[in-house]
């Protein structure tokens, strides 16, 4: 009751018949705007080709005659070429996901709990030799003597010269430099990763796709987990830590429970960027670790605009990401929101 | 086992910061700096590897002065004299707030030097975008992505405003519009760009009819330059506006209820509500959802590359776009400087505007 008088007290507008009428106009209009492209995709998968190449028609059995000609095609003919995008997707998109949820909710927290001071100094060392390393390499030192030598000449630079700098930067720095990250256009690393991946023998795997997108969406989970860590009351992890409980512990039964909403709104975006990246998998797949976007892109170069085929293949690979965000529009909404009022 | 535990115990700050440092140490920080050596390198495919040679600012030049500038830059003609009416302000407004800055009592050398930093680039920016959308001009990738992601953004915050505004009030079936409007959000970039094709087909799309009975049947606006571009914007508007419309309306409702009873009881019309209170309430939220959309605005590429292919010609390319085509051409070194230069202003813009925000903070307070 109490919830429900808050809510309707929160929109105090209500408009005059007029305003009401020109409200349900603009509104009406921008939901044609949003489905009718969905609806015409929905339209086309079940056209034959005649029906598109003679000019639109819109509605099916009045318009024309609906065939499932086109669905059959992708799920019985393509059977192996629609399902391997699609597991690869399935795979790629939860495996990122989860992996960039566990490490990222682990380092927000971290940062929101623990105290860290790096030092300036050491940090600047570290660049300095790996500097130095790639220097080295580029000149033709084998990599092995080249990471191994900087790699002593840090530490004893650290142990020695390093301790001198004693300003040291704190937690903010360390979030402000991660979720930083997020700026770097994903063109600007590309090329170095994909020379990483083709040296391992990785290119064209499962495995790198997923390492590679952890990599970019651990930005977005620190940024909207350390917010959300933050509002969580400190007294029930206190009260655990007196009964002598671990830190992983308090971590993995007390916080991840009690911050599930924001957990599941990060989540979902997380997925999404995944389920929808498109210049990584250019990169970094060919064939066989190939997602739905790129099958989706390449339909046009093989075998021309068949639209009946595309509409199918975008459809199917929509449906599982508009199920959700309709399932979870409400975390969506406030985990959104925690980020950016802090932001 | 004690010590074991009270061992493991310390070591969790470490253990909880540091997978994440690491990830992001290998796979973002490391590979931009290599990035950097090989945009002043050239990469030469021979048998069995490659082969790296330094060759200086060598595809820097080549992009700014030499054969890839018409594609980086665009082509510069004359600007009309309502370009040079427009650049002239510009240069006036940067000049003023300079000389603001010199008269402020919170002068330093330090921040002249960064804010004449700011002013140059702003106004070598401005000289670039007149010159280049001239009528005889043709604007590069540069200026084309410069478009996409300001114009681009001003629509969805305008627009995503406008529908949260409208979805605060009481109507019935508020719920059904809030669930709609998120959906294009989720859809994948590439999906909405072949869906706008087909759309945009002028004779066998829905609005087919449309144009033929407007006349344009003959003429395919993705064939047109701004035809072109205008679809891709359209395609990114219609994606991202459920971004901004979500977070705007999910303020709009947390707003505090007391200020705005006030004023309806003083009388105030919504105008003036919406003008003196909600639009100062969510400025905060405003500027940092912009300052999100703006970073990540500039990373598209899946929609010009498969709605217009980057024509025609290269009009609608985008600078990752333009990267990953000079990368198909195997022209290593100098797909990394275009995608260091994508770095370096999408670093500029977001610094500025940070430091815009920061400012306009301790204004307002």
């Amino acid at each position: 009751m109490g919830k429900r008088s808050r809510r309707a007290a929160l929109s105090p507008f209500t408009p005059s018949p007029a305003g009401m009428v020109v409200s349900y106009l603009i509104l009406g209009f921008w939901t044609f705007v949003v489905l009718f492209p969905l609806y015409w995709l929905a339209v086309t998968s079940l056209k034959l080709p005649i029906h598109v190449n003679d000019g639109p028609v819109y509605l099916p059995f009045v318009d024309f005659q609906p065939s499932l000609h086109a669905w059959r095609y992708i799920f019985v003919d393509l059977r192996n070429d629609t399902l391997r995008p699609y597991m690869n997707t399935v795979v790629v998109g939860l495996t990122s996901s989860i992996l960039s949820l566990i490490l990222g909710a682990a380092a927000s927290y971290a940062l929101s709990r623990f105290q860290y001071r790096p030092r300036v100094g050491t940090i600047l060392l570290f660049i300095g030799c790996v500097a130095l390393a790639i220097v080295a390499i580029a000149l033709g030192v084998a990599w092995q003597i080249a990471v191994i030598a900087s790699l002593a000449i840090f530490i004893l630079l650290a142990q020695t010269i390093g301790r001198r700098f004693q300003r040291s930067l704190g937690n903010n720095d360390i979030a402000f430099w991660m979720i930083s990250q997020r700026i770097l256009p994903p063109v600007a690393v590309v090329i170095p990763i994909y020379v990483l991946y083709q040296r391992l023998g990785l290119l064209d795997t499962r495995v790198a796709l997923i390492t590679t997108y952890v990599a970019t969406n651990l930005p977005i989970v620190v940024w909207l987990m350390r917010d959300y860590f933050q509002t969580i009351p400190l007294e029930l992890e206190e009260c655990a830590a007196i009964d002598g409980a671990s830190r992983y512990r308090i971590f993995w039964s007390i916080v991840i429970p009690l911050s599930t909403p924001g957990l599941v709104a990060t989540f979902l975006f997380v997925l999404v960027f995944a389920w929808n990246e498109y210049l990584l998998a250019l990169f970094l797949t060919s064939a066989k670790a190939q997602t739905l976007p790129l099958t989706v892109a390449a339909q046009n170069a093989t075998r021309g605009p068949q639209w009946w085929y595309m509409s199918v293949l975008i459809l199917i690979m929509i449906v599982p990401v508009i199920a959700m965000a309709i399932a979870l529009e409400r975390y969506i909404a406030r985990g959104l929101l925690v980020g950016a009022i802090k932001g | 086992m004690n010590k074991l535990t009270s061992r493991l115990e310390r070591l969790a700050g470490a253990a909880f910061l540091w997978p994440t440092v690491l990830v992001i140490l290998f796979l973002s920080i490391f590979p931009l700096i290599i990035s950097l050596y090989m945009s002043l390198a050239r990469l030469q495919f021979v048998r069995g590897g490659f082969k790296i040679s330094f060759v200086g600012l060598a595809n820097y030049r080549k992009l700014f002065l030499g054969s890839e500038k018409e594609h980086f830059l665009g082509v510069f003609s004359n600007p009309s004299p309502l370009g040079w009416l427009i650049f002239g302000a510009v240069v006036v407004g940067l000049a003023t707030a300079l000389w603001r800055y010199v008269r402020d009592e919170n002068f330093s050398p330090q921040g002249l030097f960064w804010r004449g930093v700011t002013v140059i680039i702003s106004g070598a920016g401005a000289w670039l975008l007149v010159h280049t959308l001239s009528p005889h001009g043709r604007p590069g990738t540069l200026v084309v992505t410069l478009i996409y992601v300001f114009v681009g953004v001003a629509i969805q915050y305008t627009l995503g405003l406008l529908l949260a505004l409208l979805c605060i009030q009481q109507l019935p079936g508020r719920r059904f519009f809030r669930v709609v409007f998120l959906l294009p959000m989720m859809i994948t970039p590439v999906g909405i760009a072949y869906t706008f094709r087909m759309l945009t087909d002028l004779t066998k799309g829905p609005f087919a009819p449309i144009w033929l009975g407007l006349g344009f049947a003959e003429v395919s606006w993705v064939n047109d330059p701004w035809g072109a571009r205008a679809a891709v914007m359209i395609g990114d508007v219609w994606q991202w506006t459920p971004f901004m419309f979500i977070v705007l309306l999910a303020v709009l409702e947390s707003q505090p209820i007391e200020p705005i009873e006030a004023a309806v009881v003083d009388g105030a019309t919504r105008l003036q509500i919406l003008r003196e209170i909600t639009l100062p309430t969510i400025l905060p939220v405003s500027t940092t959802l912009v300052l999100i959309r703006l970073i990540e605005a500039f990373k598209i590429v899946d929609l010009p590359n498969v709605l217009t292919n980057g024509g025609p010609g290269t009009a609608t390319e985008s600078l990752t776009l333009h990267a990953f085509m000079t990368w198909r051409t195997l022209d290593v070194g100098g797909s990394a400087a275009v995608a260091y230069i994508l770095l370096l202003v999408v670093t500029f813009v977001a610094l500025v505007a940070v430091n815009l925000i920061r400012r306009r903070f301790v204004e307002a307070l």
